[in-house]
């Protein structure tokens, strides 16, 4: 926005200097440059506090708009329900799919309720479970990805999140049947890739996939917390950025100004593309499904043998 | 007399010699100093049988962060391998197996695109000739410098361990001081048989970060391997010494049980 109105006086300048007959176009050119140095900086942080904005839609939001009859179901039968990774069966446009999703809150009292969003071992476990159970049913999954990573507590620890992710990986990359992830907001780390391996990634406009957080990246690699919108930019962790990477299929369009501002619009973007890729990848044979699925996962990396 | 040095737990002083010579465990408090592959590979594989294999393999940068290049140069300088893991096939007791051993002194240890490939490309040997995996880990997680490319080989490592698990073959975790994040979280947690050395850190959140949201000091022993046993996610803790004689036994219980259940197959599956 305000580079827009800085280029805007510029080209102001551009006109008087050439009424008053003076040559400024190197000088220009400098400002050139270093505006649109500054606004990618500007714009990956802009995707990250648009990822992190606090009325933008939660997993729970886009249930209700794109499904009938959701039907939430709890637990992992192990040790308890994670109110931060919900589930349940809904049907979208008349199929009756499995959604697995993070869920924050959209208030203090709801965020509190839901650690932000922060899922434990149960959460990944319940995620297990009921992909299992859509596997066995043949229902599709969809996943909706807004985390900003597991919940890095002494119970989540001492009830092996490790372990839980790793095997949902392991698991989610044989089921069956498919499965389309999306990025609703935050992809974190381990904790998102722990319900993010599927047949099709996708990220909406301004959500933002990362390794760690832009925050964490400064405060390690560049050892200054304050780094963070320059870590945002180097990581490439706009959509935009993870497409060019090619680690998502492809970006689910927002509304103008961000999913917060029309969530009923965002959601109707959202719905489009799951019914299209399920009328895609349902007829598919499972068996090819899954190899596919592997060998794609298989090609991420980049490197040389020489 | 060679250099002496100081035992981080018992602070008592040994020579580096008698400390080679007791595969770099301190012989008056146990405590087990971190080892290279090469080290582990002399221990472990019977002599001249560990065949090197993606030796020269090498990271591609992949997000162009700056500096990551010289950093990764520096390391190989140091280390003398091109990345954190090295990967092989050996014979242990004339059985064969497939080892990927990793090295925490190569940038932590961490995982990007050369750590993920190899590590993948051991278990695919694996499937191929039917040969048992042992892997050594030991990493502080993901290769940030790779950014979401780092994130990836966790997926992707964990699709080979499945592809191993669905062949039936085994897969050997040795989990070394100290094992956390992006490791923990993908093919570490998918072994088989979780083996792990006496006092080594476990864990996905590094204990720094846990404090940070708990607001307290964490207990006594928290994610080592004796707590991760007590928690159910380690079988065995198993001293340096005594590692070599476990997996002869491991690996004959397993060439065992695959003869007999080879029989019925032969006979067209008539007893």
């Amino acid at each position: 926005m305000t580079s827009k109105k800085v280029t805007s006086r510029i080209e102001e300048l551009e006109k008087l200097a050439a009424e008053a007959g003076i040559d400024i176009s190197d000088e220009l050119k400098k400002i050139g440059a270093k505006i649109s140095e500054t606004s990618k900086m500007g714009k990956a942080w802009q995707r990250v506090e648009l990822a992190r904005n606090a009325d933008r839609p939660r997993a729970l939001d886009i249930i209700d708009n794109i499904c009938d009859d959701f039907i939430e179901l709890h637990g992992d039968r192990y040790y308890g329900d994670d109110p931060a990774l919900i589930g349940g069966i809904g049907f979208i446009d008349g199929i009756p799919v499995t959604i697995i999703a993070n869920q924050k809150g959209r208030n203090l009292k709801e965020t509190m309720a839901r650690n932000g969003g922060m899922a434990n071992p149960e959460g990944y476990r319940k995620a297990l479970r009921l992909a299992r159970q859509a596997e066995k049913f043949h229902r599709p999954i969809i996943t909706f990805i807004d985390t900003q990573g597991a919940f890095p507590g002494l119970g989540a620890e001492e009830r092996g999140i490790g372990e839980a992710i790793a095997m949902n990986l392991r698991e989610f990359s044989q089921l069956k049947t498919p499965v389309i992830c999306i990025i609703i907001g935050e992809g974190g780390s381990g904790g998102a890739l722990g319900i993010g391996v599927g047949d099709k990634i996708y990220m909406l406009e301004n959500a933002v996939y990362s390794v760690i957080s832009p925050e964490g990246y400064a405060s390690i690699l560049l050892r200054d917390a304050s780094q963070a919108k320059n870590a945002a930019a180097m990581m490439k962790i706009t959509a935009e950025d993870v497409l060019s990477l090619k680690v998502c299929n492809g970006i689910i369009a927002e509304p103008e100004g961000g999913a917060h501002l029309d969530p009923a619009e965002s959601s109707r973007l959202i719905k489009e593309t799951i019914v299209r890729d399920l009328a895609d990848l349902m007829p598919r044979n499972p068996a090819v499904l899954v190899r596919y699925r592997n060998q794609k996962i298989r090609k991420f990396g980049h490197y040389t043998e020489n | 007399m060679s250099e002496k040095i100081t035992c981080p737990a018992c602070k008592g002083e040994i020579e580096r010699n008698s400390l080679e010579a007791n595969l770099k465990v301190c012989p008056s408090c146990q405590y087990h100093f971190r080892m290279e592959p090469t080290e582990r590979i002399a221990y472990l594989a019977d002599k001249d049988s560990f065949v090197e294999f993606c030796r020269n393999m090498k990271s591609l940068n992949p997000i162009d962060m700056d500096g990551y290049e010289e950093k990764l140069s520096e390391a190989t300088k140091k280390s003398n391998i091109s990345d954190a893991v090295v990967t092989g096939t050996c014979t242990i007791e004339r059985m064969p197996v497939v080892l990927a051993l990793m090295s925490f002194s190569f940038m932590g240890g961490s995982m990007g695109s050369v750590v993920g490939e190899k590590i993948t490309r051991a278990m695919m040997k694996g499937v191929e000739t039917r040969t048992p995996v042992i892997v050594y880990a030991t990493s502080g997680g993901a290769r940030m410098q790779e950014g979401i490319f780092s994130l990836m080989q966790m997926a992707k490592t964990a699709s080979a361990a499945a592809e191993l698990d669905r062949a039936g073959l085994p897969l050997f975790l040795v989990l070394c001081d100290p094992t956390t994040g992006g490791v923990t979280a993908s093919f570490a947690m998918l072994g088989d048989i979780t083996i792990a050395e006496p006092g080594a850190l476990i864990g996905f959140a590094g204990p720094r970060v846990i404090e940070g949201t708990i607001k307290q000091v964490l207990p006594e022993g928290f994610q080592r391997a004796e707590f991760q046993q007590d928690k159910g996610f380690v079988d065995i803790i198993s001293p340096r010494s005594e590692q070599r004689e476990l997996f002869v036994k491991l690996l004959k219980a397993h060439s065992e049980s695959a003869a007999r259940n080879a029989v019925p197959a032969a006979n067209g599956g008539k007893a």
